[in-house]
């Protein structure tokens, strides 16, 4: 049944999140992954790890793993609703700052407030990595398949697109 | 004719082209976010600086900033931030529009795709490898932004990025609270450390 309480649940849980949401939607994922499987049990844990593999397969702003979230609550209202309540407050705060900010001016603040931020969204994005890591990488095999894809698309130039597909191709014949 | 306009024959810069209407807004969002596999910002930044020319490069960079520092989804903020200067209330919603809603479909068809047949063991079998290959993904892209820290060897930023990691990733703390806590601190020592510096 998809209530209106899910809904609720679901605006509220994301429109929370998206304010702490510093440094973007691969630094929110640990707090996407406690709400939707610790808190909440909306999905188990391979459920996150196939949201988080769509997500990334599919084209568009990574954000979009809330819709897939979303979805598995409460259907195409869900997945709605999932997606508005992380983008939409925020992206009203982003509009009213940038109408009071004409232009940047010479206050040592901003940029000073930033290169404070800046290691707490790489700190988050390693969590990301590790809670992911957990999720997905049940075998051995999977986890060399993580550290490979990392080193490449770490050292090479080679399109990301073309790991999934590797990382899919390598699932598929029974190697992971 | 104007003092300022350039002579005519000199070839220079070929002049910047009128600024998009809404549809036009939206069409040019919709088209950066369906090419952006894996992330969007590096088919914004070509399509505005590169292609369409309604930004130069610095400009591009500080409205970036902003988005960055600011918390949310870094890309829809650009676009909101973006569709603001250009054409008011009604341009950010056109491009916050634009970015959202042609991905929004394809994921929520993928969903639907997903609940009926997550469970075949083919796809089962490539969902995990897929999953296992995105993680890894993530994994270099942290590596790139961690390594101008790791040269510059700033031991202040490199001690609250390992707090946050282990209070976020390892002890599974609530992202809220640590960030309440973080932020204050991190500001704290980096105005200390810069002020230490300084004299």
């Amino acid at each position: 049944m998809t209530s209106i309480g899910a809904l609720v649940s679901i605006a509220l849980a994301f429109g929370w999140l998206s304010l702490f949401a510093v440094g973007g939607a691969a630094a929110a994922i640990p707090e996407i992954h406690r709400i939707a499987v610790d808190l909440n049990h909306w999905m188990t844990d391979t459920q996150f790890a196939d949201a988080f593999a769509i997500a990334q397969l599919s084209p568009g702003p990574n954000v979009l793993i809330v819709s897939l979230v979303g979805y598995q609550v409460a259907g195409i209202a869900g997945a709605l609703v999932a997606t508005l309540a992380m983008c939409v407050p925020t992206a009203a705060l982003a509009y009213t700052v940038s109408r009071l900010l004409t232009r940047a001016g010479d206050s040592p603040w901003p940029a000073l407030v930033q290169a404070a931020l800046v290691p707490l969204s790489i700190g988050l994005m390693a969590a990301s990595g590790l809670v992911l890591a957990f999720a997905a990488d049940g075998t051995a095999a999977a986890v060399v398949l993580t550290l490979v894809a990392a080193v490449l698309a770490a050292t090479t130039s080679v399109n990301p697109v073309w790991l999934l597909v590797a990382g899919g191709v390598l699932g598929l014949l029974g190697w992971i | 004719m104007p003092s300022d306009s350039p002579a005519a024959g000199l070839p220079l810069e070929p002049p910047p082209p009128a600024l998009p209407g809404r549809f036009a807004l939206f069409v040019a969002f919709a088209k950066m976010s369906l090419a952006g596999f894996g992330g969007v910002l590096v088919f914004a930044r070509r399509a505005i600086v590169d292609q369409h020319r309604w930004m130069s490069a610095d400009e591009f960079n500080e409205t970036f900033a902003l988005c960055h520092f600011l918390p949310g989804p870094n890309i829809v903020n650009l676009s909101v931030v973006f569709g603001a200067r250009i054409r008011g209330l009604t341009g950010s919603i056109a491009a916050f529009l634009g970015l959202l809603a042609p991905p929004f479909l394809i994921v929520t068809t993928l969903a639907v795709l997903y609940a009926h047949f997550g469970d075949v063991p083919a796809l089962r079998r490539v969902l995990n490898g897929v999953s296992c290959a995105a993680v890894g993904l993530l994994l270099a892209v942290t590596w790139r932004m961690m390594l101008p820290l790791l040269k510059r060897r700033e031991p202040v930023a490199l001690v609250m990025l390992v707090v946050v990691f282990a209070a976020v990733g390892v002890l599974r703390w609530p992202l809220p609270q640590v960030l309440l806590a973080t932020i204050p601190l991190s500001i704290g020592v980096t105005w200390l450390a810069r002020r230490r510096r300084a004299t």
